[in-house]
């Protein structure tokens, strides 16, 4: 028998993912739909002799193809045959979910309605009785509750039946869309159509809710007393910012930052030993040797490193996101984020980019206007990735040893101010008279469902350890080859191709106070990944094993300060130095994700540029500015 | 009056929409006239306002809120 061809669809919050999770567990392929950059979820799975493929369609409130998510749904169940819909909706908020059910049935697309977060609604005092439901739409009605997997699994006994075939359009559908045929064709202008339609939806919704519906609780549901605390006035400030300080204290102290170390004492030390003896105990040239160890286990093992840190936080990311409590961190910062120039929806991604600007980026298509997204992609950037930190913590720790806390945290500040300054000019200039809008769904508070979660966190971090694989990979053979040789054959660090590139790269630089051709190589292989930075000034000063953890930077200071690098910045240089590596160009792996995100290289080279552009302006006020001040 | 003016703990109906980018949106996320609207909080500095229409929560602007035009219950 051929293949059951199944499609999800629904509104955003329902738990349509969780089910579809559930069905599906890890048998699924995540792509992109073609030309947009909206994920596509298809799963597999074989139920009583059957093969079935199910679809996740893109969660939207409707499907008038105003986003490209409503654009996805309707092409897609237009031009595709399938053999079974399913619509999932919020029992607890069934008036508002139901507009895109009828909505997808005057389209003529039988569906199975599937009843979820019954549980919920009846903790409500809501009631819906299933039959009556059955009878006015004239389409099957199932029931799931949110995360057990044995109410989902039911559900594919359903798909394998043959229930869709019993059931036609009910006489009240019919008349309903033989109505909005009428609107359309004697309305005035396509606007009045389109106003008088979603009025005569809602009518319909009303007359169904009131029939099949029950309500018998009118004061405030648990999620509303919730967010009489969580969400209301001043107060819930502090309260985001002690969420937010326990989970970076998750990430960089409890959990995070000792994976990282285990993980790194594991390369750094057992592994490289191994490889190298490994290597010359096979009788494997010395160069290669070197090229291996040296060069692509030291460059992608730094890279490795973040991946817990990057993981966990994605990790606290999600599940916050999976209780419901990242639209009320929006609600509550929206305020403040749009005197920034930005909006509440773009706190999300703004705190990924103290993880990685990479999902940051891909982050923003969440946001609602163009002006918003592109403003939210250009700005991430400048905020402290966990590649920059170790550059910070190193040289903190080496040119700021009595406050080199507070060093690296001025340095967090810069960026933040920086985005906050782009983001206002690019408000007031490029963007000028573009609207912003703001206009979010606070769902109820959940428990989340964990497979969900640790499923959307690998989403989120897995084009970290792609670029470990390929970027850094290819960056770290390059690096060690730019190094070791120059055009007439291997050579000394210093007649290399790299010392060549390093000190025209430093003639930029020679108002600034670093320019050096040490200096200069290491900025430009931050340009390939901001984590070659600190290693390629270990390889160049002479100190090949400088750790590049940021918590190992007093460490690796004191290994530093022994050599050439001491001498060869100042305080003040130092300083002008990491305000540079802090604002400028994102690593290409983030440039290759802004053009991919904009679909336009326009804006990935208007990105590359400006942020270099400011870093040397900034980092030049700070050594020039310093220096008039006596420092 | 407009939603704007609305404060914590209203009960209001909606009465019009004015014409903007935003109707359709707002329509369909079932602000439709007659509907009705409670005031549940704001944000801190009172923007944005969250409400509870159709038995969900949805928070708005109130700059987009000013767009609409509701009388008390």
């Amino acid at each position: 028998m051929s293949t059951l061809a199944v499609a999800l669809t629904g509104n955003p919050n329902t738990g349509k993912s969780t089910i579809f999770n559930e069905l599906t567990g890890a048998r699924q392929k995540i792509g992109n739909w073609p030309g947009v950059t909206v994920d596509k979820k298809v799963g597999y799975v074989n139920h009583n002799d059957r093969a079935i493929s199910i679809v996740d369609l893109p969660g939207t409130y409707s499907i008038s193809a105003r986003s490209p998510e409503e654009k996805i749904v309707i092409d897609y169940l237009m031009n595709n045959k399938l053999d079974l819909v399913m619509d999932v909706v919020d029992s607890s908020n069934l008036e508002r979910n139901l507009f895109l059910t009828v909505q997808l049935l005057e389209q003529g697309v039988p569906l199975l309605i599937d009843l979820n977060m019954q549980d919920e609604a009846s903790a409500h005092g809501i009631h819906v009785d299933m039959k009556k439901l059955e009878e006015l739409l004239g389409m099957p009605v199932v029931e799931t509750v949110g995360r057990s997997s044995k109410s989902t699994k039911k559900l594919l006994d359903v798909f394998t039946s043959t229930v869709m075939s019993q059931y036609h359009p009910s006489e009240i559908l019919e008349e309903h869309i033989a109505k909005i045929k009428e609107i359309r064709q004697n309305a005035a202008s396509a606007d009045a159509a389109e106003e008088a339609v979603i009025e005569a939806r809602y009518a319909f919704i009303d007359r169904i809710m009131s029939e099949a519906v029950t309500m018998d609780n009118a004061g405030l549901t648990k999620s509303e007393k919730i967010d009489k605390v969580l969400a209301n006035g001043v107060l819930a400030l502090p309260i985001f910012l002690a969420i937010m300080y326990g989970v970076f204290q998750i990430t960089f102290e409890w959990i995070g930052q000792p994976l990282a170390d285990a993980l790194d004492g594991l390369i750094n030390e057992d592994f490289i030993e191994f490889a190298k003896e490994a290597l010359e105990g096979m009788g494997v040239a010395d160069w290669m040797v070197s090229l291996v160890t040296d060069g692509i286990i030291a460059g992608v093992g730094a890279v490795l490193t973040f991946v817990p840190l990057i993981f966990v936080l994605f990790f606290c990311l999600s599940f916050l996101d999976g209780t419901g409590y990242m639209a009320r961190i929006a609600f509550i910062t929206d305020p403040i984020m749009r005197r920034c120039g930005l909006t509440g929806k773009g706190i999300m991604p703004l705190m990924m980019a103290h993880g990685c600007a990479v999902p940051a980026v891909m982050g923003a298509r969440a946001l609602d206007s163009e002006k918003d997204r592109l403003v939210s992609i250009l700005v991430t950037p400048f905020l402290t990735c966990g590649a920059k930190l170790p550059i910070m913590a190193l040289f903190a720790a080496m040119f700021f040893p009595d406050n080199a806390g507070d060093v690296v945290f001025g340095m967090y500040i810069i960026g933040v101010v920086m985005a906050i300054i782009a983001a206002k000019i690019l408000g007031a200039t490029t963007f000028k008279g573009e609207g912003s809008t703001f206009l979010l769904e606070l769902p109820p508070y959940r428990m989340p469902d964990m497979k969900t979660v640790l499923l959307e966190t690998w989403d989120k971090g897995k084009g970290y350890l792609i670029k470990a694989g390929t970027i850094i990979f290819a960056a770290s053979v390059l690096l060690w080859v730019m190094s070791n040789y120059n055009f007439s054959g291997p050579c000394e660090i210093d007649e290399s191709i790299l010392a060549t590139l390093g000190s025209w790269m430093s003639t930029l630089f020679v108002f600034h106070g670093f320019a050096t051709w040490e200096a200069g190589a290491a900025l430009l292989s931050g340009i390939m990944a901001k984590e070659t930075v600190v290693a390629t000034m270990g390889v160049l000063y002479g100190a090949a094993d400088v750790s590049t953890e940021a918590d190992e930077a007093l460490e690796a200071a004191k290994t530093m300060l022994g050599t050439g690098m001491a001498t060869s910045f100042t305080t003040l240089s130092a300083f002008a130095f990491m305000v540079f590596s802090q604002l400028y160009t994102p690593c290409v792996t983030a440039l290759g994700t802004i053009k991919k995100e904009t679909n336009s290289w326009k804006w990935m080279g208007f990105s590359a540029v400006y942020m270099f552009a400011i870093a040397w302006v900034v980092s030049l006020i700070v050594y020039q500015g310093g220096k008039l001040m006596g420092f | 009056m407009t939603l704007k003016e609305g404060k914590t703990g209203m009960n209001l109906r909606i009465v019009s929409l004015e014409d903007s980018p935003l109707k359709t949106r707002l329509m369909t996320m079932g602000l439709i006239p007659g509907t009705k609207v409670t005031v549940l909080r704001s944000a801190p500095f009172g923007d944005p306002m969250a409400l509870r229409i159709r038995s969900y929560n949805l928070a708005l602007r109130r700059e987009d809120a000013g767009k609409i035009t509701v009388e008390a219950v």
